[in-house]
């Protein structure tokens, strides 16, 4: 098929980016669309022109790294999909594909189509851990058993990849369902309960001073979100905020 | 004349050779090396070198009783080593831990867990990655689990038998006394990353849940669906940030380590370059862990992540560490097949659905035929007609047959012209028996009819997709075929290199105060890694090994005090590192880097994948050599040097792949039997199977590096068996 790209240029963070049009040719239903944009890049290295930088690492769907805002929709049209796991076969010959990079002004452009998503870290460093030594001393892994629906409902949480999909797709560019998804985890199990206070209260804090959003529950992450995170996570967050605000 | 073609004095072959002149000479009188006589005066051709170069006799090779470096494992008996070990190391206190820098390179599980452990002992650390979070880090993609000697199904498993196991599974190629530890800590694993918050699968009692894996007859993978790796991942990136919020750790994301720093023989440092602005920067530190993964991508197209690479490795070996066992790579049976030639990577299935799924053929090229020309479904052969070849030839262990053994015989039936695909390169995985089996299990136990097909059918789907419900899905996204519905395709592709940076018991390389931990060094899988057990030793090494022995050698260190990085060896390191850079950027046209990775993995796939032999090695050398020298001419990186650049970091991924692809083939070439994964055609049974060659192959191949342009050094560390005796390995 044939296609017209319409790509996000932008050389530096502090530098004025503009749209630019790429024409691109022969691009076969199986590629991914990744694989799409590495034709368009050794087509344009041909030409002499700079590849179009973008963030992608693993291409399987699950180390977060790859972003890409396609058509409007953060990882493009298909719902529970990454951009990598995106597939050709989806768009038709003489289609014009819009592709900007993830939005949110704690996500700084670093070039073209890549952000800075260091913000994602800082929260977690502020809180996203158990307090416990790597010593190996612990109890016997079998010692507290976990109900499974708390241990299944803990998982559905901790399968967040991190890649701020929810952040580009909010109005407010909040990283509610994010930080929500965090907290939800370790409410779940009892090893993340003796420390669940101060977690939520510095996760939330950290969250504020990098710039994010708040949540005006219009459910846009959740639609968006590639590992179908719910926004249950949100609501369990909001609980865990005030239940630590009441008891402080 | 072509100009690449030099000719070359004696004296230059000898040095290049690192031999003497005289035995240049004696070749060239016995008709090895042929030589033109221009005015008295013998003259070689390059490219008659470029054949003779690596393997056989011109390689220096230095027999095991030579072996240099002592490899420190502790005496006594196997189950007391570890144990005693520890008891009798040299430790740092805790007053002087704080004047102690660590730099670890690398943020999977084995350098996340190394560098949260050591920060909470007290060292300071700055860990590096190149991707934009360590959270990134291709552990991640680890689907089905994680091996441990837990025991709690009940059914007979121990330390003894994983270690065993472990052994077997590596075709009798790594050494004991690792192994041994690594089952050891195994359990630890679990507790310490429930502890931390991972979310195991768990079964209704509340208690952990099990599963099988290929090459053993017990459940010991425990798992959470088939993210496990994701899950294990941020359990240790959630301890790398605790330590972090502390202060202990200093990260360093999208930096990438260009070369290490010696001083007097130790390592001191490390040279990155800032992946955002281009910098060029030198770090110090009392002691270098290298944990940057494997070296998988030199395949071009493999398992691994995109940016996935041997560079950190390579560096160290430049720099005088041994690099063991190059040619044991592992080929996963189970990946979904290869598409076209746009295809940039290759997608594992995870071997837990061999657990469940029947591997199979037709049995009839009528209906093979049919198929590719999709003439027929898959669904309509009958069970008479299908050749579910791995039960066949492996009754006891089935479909659960160890990966290498898979891997090779989809090959087999593939090059037998039974794949099932256009280009004939897949077999099928097929879950139907196992739906039923479920469905009618579900059916009777809740009370439901269990000869109603489309209930049971129903049923076993909800079961498959409680299971794997995500593997399934993505290889939907990627095939668009339901695999519920139709079996699923899979072909054989790389996935783990079991070789690796040399390293002691202490996990430190031959160079004093490197040390590699995880899939970057070699020590613990052998010839072939037995399926969950990466994410065992990359967490083995991190939390539980190096941590301890790192201290062994770091007692000397206390009095050292802050690395001075304005040195000249840092310096001269930083030189090199820009002088490469200037280099690559001096053609302002050509190819680009990624045409040289894909024909660099073309050559290793046809001739240094699956199965090799003598005279594919002997052209795989001479083919990666030229491409090499046409790289450095022809290669083109747009953009410069100080900004974002992924087409530089590229580059310099591939320059140290196309070094590296020549020592693996040099490596497979001198291993003259076939074990695990290295499988030499000229050495095998009579009905296929990989024959060993215990009396002449019983070491770890070490090469040392010589020099640019010069042959490497083979040194070989014996591997004694004490404990377990050498069988050849049977799984039927």
């Amino acid at each position: 098929m044939d296609l017209t790209l319409k790509i996000w240029r932008q050389k530096k963070e502090y530098e004025k980016g503009a749209m630019h049009a790429y024409q691109i040719k022969n691009i076969e239903p199986d590629m991914s669309f990744l694989e799409m944009l590495d034709v368009l890049n050794q087509k344009l290295i041909n030409d002499g022109v700079e590849p179009v930088a973008f963030d992608h690492d693993c291409r399987e769907g699950i180390c977060g790294a790859c972003s890409l805002v396609i058509n409007g929709a953060p990882h493009g049209p298909d719902s529970g999909t990454t951009t990598c796991q995106l597939h050709m076969r989806r768009f038709n010959t003489g289609d014009t594909i819009y592709i900007e990079p993830f939005r949110g002004s704690a996500f700084p452009v670093i070039k073209d189509l890549v952000v800075d998503r260091s913000a994602f870290d800082r929260i977690q460093q502020a809180g996203g851990y158990v307090s416990i030594n790597t010593s190996g001393n612990t109890v016997d892994a079998n010692a507290t058993p976990i109900p499974k629906p708390d241990a299944d409902e803990a998982f559905n949480s901790a399968a967040c990849i991190g890649c701020g999909a929810c952040v580009a797709a909010c109005k407010n560019s909040s990283a509610m369902l994010f930080v929500g998804a965090k907290v939800s985890q370790y409410a779940n199990l009892p090893q993340g309960k003796v420390e669940s206070k101060d977690r939520v209260i510095n996760m939330v804090k950290q969250m504020d001073k990098e710039g994010f959003g708040s949540c005006t529950n219009t459910g846009a992450c959740e639609a968006h979100c590639p590992k179908e995170i719910s926004t249950d996570n949100i609501l369990t967050l909001n609980r865990e905020y005030i239940k630590s605000k009441l008891n402080q | 004349m072509d100009k690449d073609r030099q000719m070359l004095s004696i004296k230059e072959v000898a040095d290049m050779l690192n031999v003497s002149q005289k035995t240049i000479r004696r070749h060239i009188s016995s008709g090895k090396i042929q030589s033109v006589k221009l005015g008295g005066i013998h003259r070689i051709s390059s490219e008659e070198i470029n054949t003779l170069l690596g393997p056989e006799q011109l390689v220096q090779v230095s027999p095991c009783e030579n072996f240099p470096f002592p490899n420190k494992v502790p005496e006594g008996p196997l189950e007391n080593k570890w144990e005693n070990h520890k008891g009798s190391i040299n430790l740092v206190s805790p007053a002087n831990k704080r004047n102690i820098d660590i730099i670890v390179v690398g943020t999977g599980l084995a350098g996340a867990s190394a560098s949260a452990t050591l920060a909470e002992l007290g060292y300071n650390v700055k860990a590096f990655c190149f991707q934009d979070s360590p959270r990134r880090a291709h552990s991640i993609a680890a689907q089905g689990g994680i091996n441990a000697a837990k025991n709690y199904q009940g059914d007979g498993d121990s330390n003894y038998r994983l270690f065993y196991d472990t052994i077997k599974g590596g075709d009798y190629r790594s050494r004991e006394a690792n192994v041994y530890r690594l089952a050891e800590v195994s359990g630890n694993i679990i507790d310490q990353c429930v502890a931390q918050g991972v979310p195991f699968a768990r079964d209704y009692g509340g208690l952990l849940d099990n599963r099988s894996f290929g090459g053993v007859l017990v459940s010991r993978t425990f798992y959470a669906k088939g993210q496990t790796g994701q899950q294990l991942l941020l359990g240790a990136y959630s301890a790398l940030n605790r330590q972090i919020n502390r202060g202990k750790v200093e990260m360093f994301s999208r930096h990438e380590m260009m070369d290490l720093v010696l001083i007097e023989g130790k390592a001191r440092g490390i040279i990155t370059r800032n992946l955002v602005t281009g910098e060029i920067e030198r770090h110090g530190a009392h002691a270098v862990v290298i944990a940057s993964g494997g070296y998988g991508n030199v395949f071009y197209l493999s398992t691994n992540a995109m940016g996935s690479n041997v560079t950190a490795g390579w560096k160290v070996y430049k720099n005088g560490a041994l690099f063991a066992n190059p040619c044991f790579t592992q080929i996963h049976p189970t990946c979904i097949p290869v598409s076209g030639d746009h295809q940039s990577k290759l997608t594992l299935m995870s071997e837990s659905l061999r657990n469940d799924g029947r591997i199979w053929v037709p049995k009839n090229k009528e209906d093979v035929i049919k198929i590719r020309n999709k003439e027929l479904k898959p669904t309509e052969i009958a069970e008479n007609d299908r050749d579910y070849y791995l039960e066949r030839r492996y009754p006891a262990f089935g479909n659960l047959v160890p990966r290498d053994v898979a891997s090779r015989a989809a090959k087999e039936r593939c090059d037998a012209g039974y794949g099932v695909n256009k280009t004939g390169q897949a077999v099928y995985l097929d879950f139907e028996s196992a739906i039923i089996r479920y469905g009618k299990e579900k059916a009777v136990s809740s009370g439901q009819n269990a000869e109603d097909n489309s209930l049971v059918k129903r049923l076993g789907k909800e079961i498959i997709k409680a299971k794997y419900g995500n593997l399934f899905q993505m290889y939907e996204k990627i095939v668009d075929e339901n695999p519920y519905e139709t079996p699923m395709q899979i072909f054989p592709a790389v996935h783990y290199t079991m070789g690796g940076v040399w390293v002691d018991y202490n996990l430190m390389t031959s160079i004093p105060g490197c040390f590699a931990i995880g899939e970057a060094n070699f020590s613990d899988h052998g010839a072939n890694r037995l399926g969950a057990s990466a994410l065992m030793q990359g967490l083995a090494d991190g939390y539980f090994v190096l941590p301890y022995t790192i201290g062994d050698y770091l007692a000397d260190d206390i009095k050292t005090g802050p690395i001075d990085t304005e040195a000249k060896e840092f310096k001269l390191a930083e030189k090199r590192v820009k002088d490469f850079v200037f280099n690559i950027f001096k053609n302002k046209s050509g190819k680009p880097v990624d045409y040289y990775h894909k024909k660099l993995g073309k050559i290793m796939w046809d001739k240094c994948g699956m199965s090799r032999n003598k005279d594919g090695l002997k052209s795989a050398i001479s083919e990666i050599r030229n491409l090499k020298k046409d790289f450095y001419k022809n290669v083109f990186v747009p953009g410069d040097m100080h900004e974002y650049n992924e087409e530089l970091a590229k580059a310099g991924r591939v320059a140290d792949f196309l070094e590296l692809g020549e020592l693996f083939a040099i490596d497979a070439l001198d291993r003259n039997e076939s074990c695990g994964g290295h499988f030499r055609e000229e050495y095998q049974t009579a009905e296929g199977e990989a024959l060993r060659n215990d009396s002449d192959y019983t070491f770890v191949s070490c090469w040392e590096f010589q020099g640019k342009d010069r042959a490497p050094k083979l040194n070989k560390e014996r591997l004694l068996f004490e404990s377990v005796k050498l069988k050849s390995r049977s799984y039927k």
